[in-house]
C-alpha cells in the first residue's frame, strides 16, 4: 500500500464563471523509500497539489490518503498531530525562525509535539549530524551560507519519525552543487523509508527522483517509466553514452 | 570531439605508448567515450605525418612504439584549446524541426509532441543522474562529463518548456503578422 495516496483530488478557487480549477483529478500514489517528482511550469498547480498532500489545504473533491488513514476523516487536532509527528516540509525560501539556533529550528516540531526537551535536542544532533551540520547545531540562520540553511530545513522535516517529505522547489536560489547536495539528502531519506514528493520546475532536481510526474493546467498529463537498464539502452545506441 | 588534440593534450603530459594513449583517452573521458586502438594509430600516423607528433623508434612498428609531442604540436594543442568551438550558426536540431513541423500538421497537437519528447529527455537524465548517484563522488573526471550531458538535455527539456508556454500564450491571442517564421536573418558573431 502507498504511504501517500491522492485519489481523484481536484481543487477549485472561486465559483460559475469565475471558477479556477487548481488541479483536477489527480491522483499521485507514494511508496515508503521512493521519491516522486512532480515537474510542471508555474501555475500549472505544482504547489496545491503539495499544500494539499501535505493536509494544509482541501481538496473540493476526491480524497487523501496518508500512512492508510483518510484525512477526510480527521479532525483539525488530528491533521494538526500529523503534520507534526509525520510530515516534513521544506520550502523554496527554508522557512527558518531567525530567533532561534540550527539545532533549535530543528526539535521545534518535536517540542511542539510534547518530546522532552533533551530528547528532541538529541533527536535533532543525530538529524543535523547526518546531513554534516552538527558543528553548526548552535549558530543561527543569518550565521549560516544559503546552502546549510537548506540542510537545516531538511533536517528538520526528516527529524524524529517522519515519514512523509514533502518539497516546494527545495533548492530554490541554490547554484546547481547545493541544489544536488539537497536532492542527495532526500534520496538518502528515502532510502531510509521516507516517502518524499518533491514539486519543481527543474529537470535537473527532477532526474533525481524514482519516478517523474507532468503536470500541465492541474492534471497530471503524464509520467516517466522505471528506466530501462543502462546496458539495453547502450546496445540500442551506437552513439557514445554511458557505458558504466 | 576531437580525438586528434586530446592525443596531443595526453602527450603534451610525456611520451607514451599506443595502447596507453588509448585507456588514457577513456580514462580521461570518464570512459563514456570508447575509442578503439585502430582510431588511435590512424590518428596518430596522421599526426606524425603533420610533424605534430613524432615516435621514438620509427623502425619499432610494434604495440610498445612510442611517442612524443613536437613543439609545433604543442603549439597546436594551445592554440585549439584557447579558441572557442564555432557555436555562430544554429546547428539544424531535429528535435527542433520536429516542434516546428508539428505545427503545421493538421490534427496533431503540438502540446502533445512536446510532453513525448519531454519525458525521453527525463528519462535520459534520471540515467545519467543515477550514474551521478553511484559514482561520481569517486570520478571527478566522470562527474564533469555527466554534468555536460545533464546540461546539455536540461536545455532542451528548458527550451521545450518555453515553446509549450509560448504557445500557449499565442493560442490565446490573436495573430499580430503571418505565421511564416523569417529564417533570413544571419547571425555574425565575432570570435
Amino acid at each position: 500500500m502507498s504511504f501517500l495516496e491522492l485519489r481523484l483530488v481536484s481543487k477549485s478557487y472561486g465559483e460559475g464563471a469565475v471558477q479556477v480549477h487548481a488541479i483536477e483529478d489527480v491522483n499521485l500514489f507514494v511508496e515508503r523509500g521512493s521519491l516522486v517528482a512532480v515537474m510542471g511550469p508555474s501555475g500549472s498547480g505544482k504547489s496545491t497539489l503539495l499544500t494539499i498532500a501535505g493536509s494544509l489545504e482541501e481538496p473540493t473533491t476526491g480524497e487523501v490518503v496518508i500512512d492508510g488513514a483518510s484525512l477526510r476523516a480527521m479532525s483539525r487536532n488530528d491533521k494538526a498531530r500529523l503534520r507534526r509527528r509525520t510530515i516534513g516540509y521544506v520550502f523554496q525560501e527554508f522557512n527558518l525562525l531567525a530567533g532561534l539556533t540550527a539545532v533549535e529550528n530543528v526539535t521545534l516540531p518535536l517540542e511542539l509535539d510534547g518530546l522532552a526537551a533533551k530528547k528532541a535536542h538529541a533527536a535533532g544532533m543525530a538529524a543535523l549530524d547526518e546531513l554534516g551540520l552538527a558543528d553548526r547545531a548552535t549558530h543561527f540562520p543569518d550565521e549560516l551560507s544559503g546552502g546549510e540553511r537548506q540542510r537545516v530545513a531538511i533536517a528538520r522535516a526528516v527529524v524524529g519519525e517522519r515519514h512523509l517529505l514533502l518539497a516546494d522547489e527545495p533548492s530554490g536560489a541554490l547554484d546547481s552543487t547545493n541544489g544536488e547536495a539537497v536532492m542527495r539528502m532526500i534520496l538518502n531519506a528515502c532510502k531510509r523509508g521516507v516517502a518524499a514528493v518533491v514539486v519543481t520546475h527543474d529537470a535537473q532536481l527532477a532526474s533525481w527522483a524514482d519516478r517523474v510526474v507532468f503536470l500541465r493546467d492541474g492534471r497530471v498529463v503524464d509520467q516517466t517509466v522505471p528506466p530501462p537498464s543502462l546496458e539495453s539502452l547502450l546496445e540500442e545506441s551506437s552513439q557514445p553514452g554511458p557505458r558504466r | 570531439m576531437s580525438v586528434r588534440h586530446a592525443i596531443l593534450a595526453l602527450l603534451s603530459e610525456g611520451p607514451k605508448y599506443g595502447l596507453q594513449l588509448q585507456k588514457e583517452f577513456e580514462a580521461s573521458t570518464g570512459e563514456v567515450w570508447p575509442l578503439n586502438i585502430g582510431q588511435v594509430y590512424t590518428t596518430l600516423q596522421r599526426l606524425e605525418r603533420d610533424g605534430l607528433v613524432e615516435s621514438d623508434e620509427p623502425e619499432n612498428e610494434g604495440p610498445q612504439k612510442g611517442f612524443h609531442i613536437t613543439d609545433a604540436g604543442s603549439s597546436e594543442l594551445s592554440t585549439w584549446l584557447n579558441t572557442p568551438p564555432d557555436m555562430t550558426s544554429p546547428p539544424r536540431d531535429e528535435l527542433v524541426i520536429k516542434v516546428l513541423s508539428a505545427l503545421r500538421v493538421p490534427g496533431i497537437s503540438v502540446h502533445d509532441v512536446i510532453q513525448v519528447h519531454r519525458r525521453y529527455l527525463v528519462e535520459l537524465m534520471q540515467q545519467w543522474t543515477r550514474l551521478k548517484e553511484d559514482e561520481a563522488d569517486f570520478d571527478l573526471t566522470f562527474a564533469l562529463v555527466v554534468d555536460a550531458e545533464l546540461f546539455r538535455l536540461d536545455s532542451v527539456v528548458r527550451w521545450l518548456d518555453t515553446a509549450d508556454g509560448r504557445l500557449k500564450r499565442a493560442a490565446s491571442e490573436p495573430p499580430t503578422s503571418s505565421t511564416t517564421p523569417r529564417l533570413a536573418r544571419r547571425l555574425v558573431v565575432r570570435r
